[in-house]
C-alpha cells in the first residue's frame, strides 16, 4: 500500500519562487484545487472530526436526554469498571489474537498461492483459478453467514450431514465456543485470500524475468528460483502488507463477526471483539458510556501502535514506513 | 500483468523439483478455487431443492428434488423483494457517481505539485484512518445532531469515500504525464477544466476500479442500515433484507402475510436461499466482466515500487 504521506520539506516550495507567498496569497492562487477539495473536506469534517469530542460520553454517565455534556461527569470509572471486570482485556485479547492469526496465515496462504499460480503453465487453468479465488471477497457478510449456515448447522448442514452418512457424530458447533476460532479463522481465510494472492501475483509479476531465466539458465531449479529469487523480490511488498495489517491490529472486522456469531452470548467468551462489544453495548443494551469507553480506549491504542511500528519500521527501513 | 512472466523455453530441461512443484500447484490450487465457489453452488442448488428434501438430507450439492415453490413465493408478494431492489439499485448509482466525482477531483488535487495545501489536506483525510471518535458518538450525531434516523441518507453519505479510496486515487492520478496538466495551462485553461476535460477521460481504468469498490460497498451494505434504518423504514436494503430474513423469522411470516400461509408449511431453509440467490444474483453475474478492472486497478493502485 502506498501511502506516503509525509511533507517532502525540500519540494513543498517551487525552487524558481525567491519570496515566501503569503498564506492568503496561496489561498487565492489555488482557490481553484481548494474548491475542488472541499467536499471531501467536508465529509471528514461532518463524520470523522465532528464526533471526535464526542468520545467525552466515555467519562460521564450518559443520559440520553441530557445530550453528551449535560450528563454527570464520573471521570475514569467507566474504564475502571471495564478492567476490573476483566470485560476490557478479553476483548482486547480476542481482536488481537484473531487479527494476528489472520494476518500471519493470510500473508503466507497468500504468497504461497501467488509463487503457485506462477508457476501453472496454463494459461486458461491460471485465469480461471484467479477468477474463482478472488470470487468470495466479492460477497456481503450476510450471505457469507448463510454459507456456513449451510455447511455447519446442526439438523441440515451439507458437513455434518457428510458425518452423519458416515456413521459420526456431528457436534453442535452453535453452542460450542471452543470451536469457533477455528471456524472463524477458516471463513476468513477463504473470503480474504484471493485477494491477496492477487496482489501477490501482480508483485511477481514485476520482477524481471531475466533473472529468472538467467537462473534456469545456470540450473537453478524450481526450489531454488523461489528460495533464492521470488522470495527476496517479494519482502518489500510482504513488509509492507504486514506492517499495513499491524496498523490494524486492535480494528476488528465486524461484519465477518457480527454475521457469524450474532448474539449467541455462548459463544462470547472465544469470539466476541471490541467491534460487536460496541455494538451490543449501543443497539441493544443503549449503554452509551461502556461502548464509547470500549471503542476510546480502542483508538488510543491503536493509535499508540501504529506510531510505535511507524517509528520501528523507521529505524530499520526508512522507506518502508508509512508516514 | 500476463504472458511474459511464464515463458519457459521447451529447450531447458525440467528436473525433479520442478516436476514436484507443477504437480503440487496443479492440485493445491485447484482445490482451493473449487473451495472458494462451492458453498455457491450449494446456496443455488439448494433454493432449487424442495423444503422436504432438505429436511430429509440436509443440504446437498445436487438438489434431489427439484423444485421452484420458493421463487413462486416470493414472487407471489414481490412488494418487499422490488422494494429492496430499487434502493438498493438507487442507492448503488447515486453513491458511486457523486463518491467518484469528489474521490476523482480531490485525488487529482492532492497530487499537482503546485498546490500548496496538498500535504495540509492529506494529512487531514489521512488521520481520520489513524484515530476516530469511534462508533457511539458517530451514531450519536447522525441520530441526534443531524437527525438521519430512519433515513436512507444514513445509509447513502457515510459510504460516499474513504480516505484508502483517496490515497488510491492519488496514485492513480500520479502515473498520468504531468505534461497534460501543463499543456492545459498553457491553452489558459482553469484547474477544474483541465481535471474535467483534460485528466478524466484519460483515466478511465481508475475510474472503473474506484468505481467498482463504491458500488460493491453500497450493493453489500447491511451495517449502517442495520444502525440506522429501524423498523418504520418500509423497504430495506437488499443485504439487510436478507439479513433480516436470516436472522429473524418474524421477519419471513411478514413479508409472507400477503400470501396468507400457513407458517408450519413455510418453507423456511429454501426461502433463505432463494432469497440470498436473488440478493446475490447480479454480483455473480456481472463478476467475470468486471474482476479484470478489480485486478488491473489493484495492480496499479495498490503495491509499491
Amino acid at each position: 500500500m502506498q501511502l506516503n504521506l509525509q511533507a517532502k520539506p525540500g519540494k513543498v516550495a517551487a525552487p524558481s519562487l525567491v519570496h515566501r507567498e503569503s498564506f492568503w496569497h496561496k489561498v487565492s492562487k489555488s482557490r481553484v484545487l481548494l474548491l475542488m477539495c472541499f467536499p471531501a473536506i467536508l465529509f471528514f469534517f461532518l463524520f470523522s472530526y465532528l464526533p471526535m469530542p464526542g468520545a467525552y460520553i466515555a467519562f460521564t454517565k450518559f443520559n440520553y436526554n441530557k445530550g453528551i455534556f449535560g450528563s454527570p461527569f464520573i471521570g475514569w470509572k467507566n474504564f475502571q469498571f471495564l478492567f476490573g471486570n476483566g470485560q476490557l482485556l478479553l476483548l482486547l485479547r480476542n481482536t488481537v489474537f484473531y487479527n494476528l492469526v489472520f494476518i500471519l496465515l493470510g500473508n503466507f496462504l497468500q504468497v504461497l498461492l501467488a509463487i503457485l499460480l506462477n508457476e501453472v503453465q496454463s494459461k486458461w487453468f491460471k485465469k480461471t483459478a484467479q477468477s474463482m479465488m478472488f470470487l468470495p471477497y466479492f460477497i456481503s457478510d450476510v450471505l457469507v453467514s448463510l454459507l456456513v449456515y449451510n455447511l455447519i448447522n446442526y439438523d441440515y448442514g451439507f458437513v455434518s450431514n457428510m458425518v452423519r452418512t458416515a456413521g459420526g457424530v456431528m457436534p453442535k458447533y452453535y453452542s460450542m465456543p471452543g470451536a469457533w476460532p477455528f471456524i472463524i479463522v477458516l471463513v476468513n481465510l477463504w473470503k480474504g485470500t484471493g485477494y491477496g494472492t492477487v496482489i501477490y501475483f501482480a508483485a511477481i509479476t514485476g520482477i524481471d524475468t531475466s533473472m529468472l531465466e538467467a537462473a534456469r539458465v545456470d540450473g537453478a531449479n524450481g526450489f531454488q528460483r523461489i528460495r533464492y529469487i521470488l522470495l527476496p523480490c517479494l519482502k518489500p511488498t510482504v513488509v509492507i502488507m504486514l506492517l499495513f495489517a499491524m496498523g490494524g491490529i486492535v480494528k476488528g472486522n465486524f461484519g465477518l463477526f457480527y454475521n457469524l456469531v450474532g448474539n449467541n452470548s455462548l459463544l462470547f467468551n472465544t469470539t466476541d471483539i471490541i467491534e460487536t462489544y460496541v455494538y451490543r453495548a449501543l443497539m441493544n443494551n443503549f449503554n452509551f458510556s461502556q461502548g464509547s469507553a470500549v471503542g476510546l480506549f480502542q483508538s488510543v491504542v491503536g493509535f499508540a501502535i501504529v506510531m510505535i511500528a511507524n517509528g520501528v519500521v523507521k529505524r530499520i527501513e526508512p522507506e518502508y514506513s508509512l508516514f | 500483468m500476463e504472458p511474459k512472466m511464464n515463458f519457459h523455453p521447451t529447450k531447458v530441461k525440467i528436473d525433479g523439483a520442478d516436476r514436484l512443484i507443477r504437480g503440487f500447484t496443479y492440485v493445491f490450487v485447484g482445490i482451493f478455487a473449487v473451495m472458494c465457489i462451492i458453498p455457491f453452488w450449494m446456496i443455488i442448488a439448494s433454493s432449487f431443492s424442495t423444503e422436504a428434501a432438505i429436511r430429509r438430507t440436509g443440504f446437498t450439492l445436487w438438489p434431489t428434488s427439484f423444485s421452484t415453490y420458493s421463487y413462486d413465493l416470493i414472487f407471489r408478494s414481490p412488494a418487499q423483494l422490488i422494494g429492496a431492489y430499487v434502493v438498493t439499485v438507487v442507492m448503488t448509482i447515486i453513491g458511486t457517481s457523486v463518491g467518484l466525482f469528489i474521490i476523482s477531483m480531490t485525488g487529482y488535487a492532492l497530487q499537482r505539485k503546485d498546490f500548496p495545501f496538498r500535504n495540509g489536506i492529506s494529512f487531514y483525510i489521512y488521520f481520520t484512518s489513524l484515530f476516530s471518535a469511534g462508533l457511539v458518538p458517530f451514531y450519536y450525531l447522525m441520530v441526534k445532531v443531524y437527525g438521519l434516523k430512519d433515513s436512507y441518507w444514513a445509509v447513502l453519505l457515510p459510504l460516499l469515500m474513504s480516505p484508502w479510496l483517496i490515497i488510491l486515487m492519488k496514485n492513480y492520478v500520479k502515473a498520468i504525464p504531468h505534461e497534460i496538466t501543463e499543456s492545459g495551462k498553457i491553452d489558459g485553461a482553469g484547474d477544474f477544466r483541465i481535471f474535467w476535460s483534460l485528466i478524466v477521460p484519460s483515466m478511465t481504468p481508475a475510474l472503473a476500479t474506484i468505481g467498482l469498490f463504491l458500488a460493491l460497498g453500497y450493493w453489500n451494505e447491511w451495517y449502517y442500515s442495520s444502525l440506522f434504518l429501524g423498523s418504520q423504514v418500509t423497504y430495506r436494503p437488499l443485504q439487510y433484507w436478507l439479513y433480516n430474513l436470516i436472522n429473524k423469522v418474524a421477519a419471513l411470516k411478514n413479508s409472507l402475510a400477503a400470501t396468507q400461509l400457513v407458517l408450519d408449511d413455510l418453507p423456511s431453509e429454501t426461502l433463505k436461499m432463494a432469497t440470498a440467490t436473488l440478493a446475490t444474483g447480479p454480483i455473480i453475474l456481472l463478476y467475470p466482466f468486471v474482476q479484470k478492472y478489480f485486478v488491473a486497478g489493484l495492480t496499479v493502485g495498490a503495491v509499491k515500487g
